[in-house]
């Protein structure tokens, strides 16, 4: 009978160890059982009591108790119970599937990596840029519908929570003005960051033993989420206006230095409790990891948004990596962590246009220096000529190239379709016209170039500041329209200004300048410009938009 | 030594991965910055399936609503994200192409 049991218990225990898929779930629920079963019997062996004592009791023969002695070295063969746990848990998302489910899953996530990486690499051509995201797309749509053959009880709750994602952020995506998107990216990028700390938060609160590495990389990965989330919320509400001013006050950076490390000191804490961690304790980590996302990004300015952006963009992409460990999901591992390589070289990139150290963007209130140099330093030569549509209209007409240099002002007034026209009109009199951007000009690289797509204005008549730079000097006018800081001359000439160094848009070496320009305030920065105060630069005040309508009519009625 | 090698692929396949979207990204001409960054702000909408996962073997109420909220939060990074991109790419076309159409 014993015999029976013990043979019923060690075919039971091989069969489960030796399953290729192992069904880990019955297995674990069975083991306390097993393990007092076995470690019963091992410990009475020890002192050989237990045959003698069986068969006293229970009146076995001789041959069932020669057995049974016999199957013991058998039983201590038999891994403890902590041991076969520790196995089961290397992979506790192996949830029970059967192989082609698995197999198809996996097939489907390496489809979606290999589109994912293609679709970002036709991205980087104006010609193929269209087909790029479609890829994506398509790797995206494989990936989820793959994952729908997880085994689950919660499949209600997962349609439900896709519909609830899905709808409004397909319609606010379809309908905000291009001038918007930016802080549209911010938003859906922090909504990745805070689905990444979910699955972090889900993990933790579910005290899954996720051994010492996996488990760093799960607390990493919800801190940087974290910040990621309630950081980009930050960026979207300035940028979209909700959130006017920069709120600068005195030890913001000792108080956000202490903020950081309790961070990192409870995420330790959780780290070295591992499934221990009270979810108490989870929730306070979170609670301050977000609080400093908020901290982090409130004193930064609006022209450093860009970099902001894409410094979070990239931090989403690490966490969903990292994540993605946890998980043991290798296409959450490669598209986090290509975005993440990717994010970084692009933020690295702004941070160089505007010859700024990212460290410096992160931790000076730029905004408030520039204000007080502007404000000490006065010494500017020369006046404000201003100057009417007309003859700025005859000026263009006449010349032979005019460059015109966006800004954020042409965003802010929509005046990208009335400068289009306006390109078209100096184009039929055989004007030839260019676009110039600075890499930061608007509020993120590129936004400029999108603005002008957006108006029609085809790509090859948009150049760079490597690639236009040097043309300045054979032209006849540089229209500005609302532009700053990246046609400031003090950038090149001013060792105090707080701009000094960055590479500008040599406007001021054209023939002539004409700025329109709302009014006579300084901009984003504070910082007064150089530009509008010199001999060959005319200003023409009013509301963008209108101005190149003005501009226009004037041209055709010449 | 095979869970050693396990840990360490899942190293090199965090290194190449790094290297792959470095390369990737560091020819692209400045005009495609704005929509590379929000394209690859969808790539890593990717973090909708392991929502997905997390979510699906949630047990209690308080890990099935975060489970939850980061689905939600998910679905509108890779939705949002993916029309965000397409109509900004959608905008581009070159002055030869639109001759041609004309």
């Amino acid at each position: 009978m014993i015999q029976g049991a013990l043979e019923n218990a060690l075919a039971q225990t091989n069969d489960n160890l030796s399953q290729t898929e192992p069904d880990w779930l019955q297995t674990k629920d069975n083991l306390p059982l097993l393990e007092e079963v076995v470690s019963t019997y091992t410990a009475e062996t020890e002192t050989k009591a237990i045959p003698a004592a069986l068969g006293e009791t229970s009146g076995f023969n001789n041959n069932d108790l020669l057995m049974l002695t016999e199957s013991m070295p058998k039983l201590a063969e038999v891994p403890k119970f902590s041991e076969v746990t520790q196995v089961a848990h290397t992979m506790p998302h192996e949830p029970p599937m059967t192989s082609w489910q698995s197999l198809f899953i996996e097939s489907f996530y390496f489809l979606a990596a290999v589109l994912f990486i293609l679709g970002l690499k036709k991205m980087c051509s104006p010609v193929t840029a269209r087909g790029g995201i479609l890829w994506a797309g398509v790797g995206m749509i494989l990936a989820t519908l793959a994952t729908f053959l997880y085994p689950t009880d919660n499949l209600g709750w997962i349609i439900l929570a896709i519909m609830i994602g899905a709808l409004p952020s397909w319609w606010f995506a379809k309908r905000v003005a291009m001038a918007d998107m930016p802080q549209m990216i911010a938003l859906y990028n922090g909504m990745g960051g805070g689905a990444a700390a979910s699955i972090a938060a889900v993990e933790l609160v579910k005290g899954t033993t996720l051994g010492l590495t996996v488990q760093t990389l799960a607390v990493l990965g919800a801190l940087i989420g974290s910040i990621s989330f309630s950081g980009s919320i930050i960026a979207f509400a300035k940028l979209q206006g909700l959130m006017k001013k920069s709120v600068i006050f005195s030890k913001q950076q000792v108080l956000n230095l202490v903020l950081f490390v309790i961070t990192v000191a409870l995420g330790t804490i959780i780290i070295i409790q591992g499934s221990e961690a009270t979810t108490v304790l989870i929730i306070s980590f979170f609670a301050i990891a977000l609080l400093f996302g908020v901290l982090m990004t409130l004193p930064i300015g609006g022209a450093d948004m860009p970099v902001v952006i894409s410094l979070f963009n990239a931090l989403t992409g690490l966490a969903v990596s990292f994540e993605g460990f946890v998980l043991g999901n290798a296409a959450m591992i490669i598209a986090g962590t290509v975005v993440g390589a990717a994010g970084t070289l692009l933020t690295q990139l702004m941070a160089k246009a505007m010859n700024r150290p990212l460290t410096n963007v992160l931790f000076s209130g730029f905004g408030a220096k520039g204000g007080q140099e502007a404000a000490a330093g006065d010494d500017v030569e020369g006046s404000l000529k201003p100057i009417d549509a007309t003859d700025a209209a005859i000026m263009m007409a006449y010349g032979e190239q005019v460059i015109i240099v966006p800004g954020y002002g042409m965003a802010v007034a929509q005046a990208q379709h009335k400068i289009w026209e306006l390109t078209k009109a100096l184009t039929d009199r055989g004007v030839r016209v260019k676009f110039a951007i600075h890499p930061v000009a608007g509020r993120m690289p590129g936004h400029m170039n999108v603005l002008l797509a957006e108006a029609g204005v085809p790509y090859d008549m948009i150049f760079d500041l490597e690639e236009i730079n040097e043309e300045f000097e054979q032209t006849d006018v540089a229209l500005v329209i609302g532009a700053n800081d990246v046609v400031n001359p003090v950038a090149r000439t001013n060792p105090d200004s707080p701009i000094y160094g960055m590479p500008i848009l040599n406007a001021d070496k054209s023939r002539n300048v004409v700025v329109i320009k709302r009014g006579r305030g300084t901009g984003f920065s504070g910082i007064e410009n150089y530009l509008f105060y010199a001999d060959n630069t005319r200003l023409l005040y009013g509301d963008g938009q209108k101005m190149a309508a003005e501009l226009l009519q004037a041209l055709k009625s010449l | 030594m095979i869970e050693g090698f396990a840990g360490f692929t899942a190293l090199y396949i965090f290194m190449l991965a790094a290297f792959t979207g470095y390369e990737v990204i560091s020819r692209v001409p400045v005009i495609l910055h704005t929509p590379l960054m929000s394209g690859s702000n969808f790539v890593h909408g990717i973090v909708l399936v392991g929502a997905m996962v997390a979510l699906g073997h949630a047990d209690s109420t308080l890990e099935k609503s975060i489970g939850f909220i980061g689905v939600v939060l998910a679905t509108g990074n890779a939705v949002g994200g993916y029309f965000v991109t397409e109509r900004m790419l959608d905008m581009f076309k070159s002055s030869k192409r639109e001759a041609k159409s004309a």
